[in-house]
């Protein structure tokens, strides 16, 4: 008999989490056993099949749709925003030291400040809108792409830098052909956390006040003590963040193409 | 016949981290090298080889001396040389066409054109058809020939090589080393060879040079190699004129790399 594949136990582990997660938590299937109450393990943990009835819903109504555009249009604002200024600086402080070496303590205290505590600041500054959200995945996503980039640019090679310069490259070009090139691959090595942070960025902003997006969503529900509905946002967001990790891995495999993959064989 | 570049009286200190006196590198070394000459220099590992080749090609200053590039003074980097490195040059983004093409595309010459010349480059290193393939997609050879073309797709009058094959096998070495003699055959061009290899430097060249050990490395010996043109590296490693040429160079260079172990070996102890 052939082994089933992979992705058969992957999903079969899903479904397994979901079946206890239901007997657990139904009021009438099995006796409390932590909780005093049979409605309590509900009450604090929800119930699948309401919980997939809420998403059912919300997708149904398309109630959900405009709740998802902004939360992605905020990822990706936050993403772009960010990649490019973590680029733009970390080039320039990468190749100039007296720079680097004036704004270090700066960038380490920056770095090492919890900056979630900046959304308050931000929702004063750009309102309750979209724009409050992006810039606090801006800071979230710059200093990821920054130290890359910087490193990167500490990290090219002298020998392709000197080899590029004995061809005739001068200082615009060394930066537009070794040094951009160089910085990008690590960027994209950086690619699934900084997306990553941009959607922490959007959903914390949406969660601590906005009108609109599915953190909004939760944020509504949980002040209505309908735990169930938090779980269908959480899920939700879960599904989206892993449909924007597929889509980086598509893009790195398109852009990267150049470098070095670890199985070189090709099989048939 | 024109000197193509000249050291005169160069001398490299390189300042010393820890306070205290710097480490030099080179002391008083003069070289000449004519227009169209093959010449290659040899000396015990660690004596300051690369040193000498990257004051020639401009990467670094010397701390005393001078350059001259065809008569004139070097300021700079040496626009007239060419420069083969001994570790991995190929910018590792490029394919091995945009590599090959890249100095002509800095000097901005049109891509169409710069494209066709360097199609013309990868079928004489022997690469045509690998084109489109990434340096990561290369043997180490291949990725010898790309650096090759790469630098002499800009027709540089002088060619500085840094043990640009020490990294390859026995057998690819030698193809290599040929193909670089025939190259070089086709439009005289003057050649500054780096090497630890005895064999490599006589086969190839016309002059061989032996540096001392380091530090304050010196020419100690000079060698003029007269075995006939063209060669085959393989076969004139077995005639008599190669064997006493060797035997002779050896008996200079023999001391010097048996100071040079016992200076790394004292280091490793101390």
């Amino acid at each position: 008999m052939k082994k089933p594949p992979i992705w058969f136990w992957q999903i079969a582990l899903l479904v397994m989490i979901f079946i206890i997660w239901h007997i657990a938590t139904s009021p009438d299937l099995i006796p409390p056993i932590f909780f005093d109450n049979e409605y309590r393990a509900a009450f604090f943990f929800g119930e699948p099949a309401k919980i997939f009835n809420a998403i059912w819903v919300w997708f149904m109504s398309g109630e959900i749709y405009p709740h998802l555009w902004v939360t992605l249009q905020e990822t990706l604002l936050a993403f772009a925003i960010g990649t490019l200024l973590g680029l733009a600086v970390g080039l320039w402080l990468g190749l100039t030291p007296l720079a680097s070496a004036i704004l270090d303590p700066y960038i380490k205290a920056m770095n090492a400040m919890p900056r979630v505590i900046l959304a308050p600041i931000f929702m004063v500054w750009f309102g309750l809108g979209i724009w409050s959200k992006v810039a606090l995945g801006v800071t979230l996503v710059f200093f990821i792409v920054f130290f890359n980039v910087y490193q990167g640019v500490k990290e090219v090679s002298p020998v392709v830098l000197n080899n590029a310069r004995m061809l005739g490259a001068n200082a615009s070009q060394l930066l537009r052909y070794v040094y951009l090139p160089s910085a990008t691959s690590w960027v994209f090595s950086s690619l699934h956390t900084s997306v990553g942070m941009a959607f922490v960025g959007a959903v914390v902003g949406e969660y601590l006040g906005s009108a609109k997006g599915v953190g909004y969503l939760i944020h509504q529900a949980e002040g209505a003590f309908d735990i169930n509905t938090v779980f269908a946002g959480i899920l939700v967001l879960t599904v989206f963040a892993l449909l924007l990790d597929f889509v980086v891995t598509f893009a790195e495999n398109k852009l990267l193409k150049w470098r070095p993959q670890q199985a070189e064989t090709e099989t048939t | 016949m024109a000197t193509a570049l000249s050291l005169t009286n160069i001398s490299v200190t390189f300042t010393g981290k820890s306070g205290g006196g710097g480490y030099t590198a080179i002391k008083d070394t003069t070289l000449n090298i004519a227009d169209g000459e093959f010449v290659s220099i040899v000396g015990p590992t660690g004596c300051g080889k690369s040193t000498l080749l990257n004051i020639g090609a401009g990467l670094l200053k010397a701390s005393s001396g001078e350059v001259k590039v065809f008569g004139e003074p070097l300021i700079g980097l040496n626009q007239q040389a060419g420069y083969m490195f001994q570790s991995e040059s190929l910018m590792p983004w490029r394919s091995a066409l945009a590599n090959v093409t890249a100095g002509l595309q800095f000097r901005g010459v049109e891509a169409t054109e710069a494209a066709r010349q360097g199609e013309q480059w990868l079928e004489r290193v022997g690469l045509n058809g690998f084109g489109n393939r990434y340096p990561h997609e290369l043997s180490g050879g291949m990725r010898k020939r790309a650096a090759l073309a790469q630098m002499l797709i800009l027709d540089p009058k002088i060619m500085l090589m840094d043990e640009p094959f020490s990294a390859l096998d026995i057998q690819t070495r030698q193809l290599m080393e040929n193909e670089l003699l025939q190259l070089w055959e086709t439009d005289k061009k003057s050649v500054v060879f780096i090497t630890h290899d005895l064999e490599e430097a006589i086969s190839l060249s016309d002059r061989v040079i032996v540096l001392a050990a380091g530090p304050a490395t010196h020419p100690i010996g000079e060698f003029a190699i007269d075995l006939p043109r063209p060669r085959d590296v393989a076969e004139i490693r077995m005639t008599p004129r190669f064997l006493e040429l060797h035997a002779q160079i050896w008996h200079a260079m023999k001391e010097e790399v048996l100071k040079g172990y016992a200076q790394t070996k004292n280091k490793v102890v101390a």
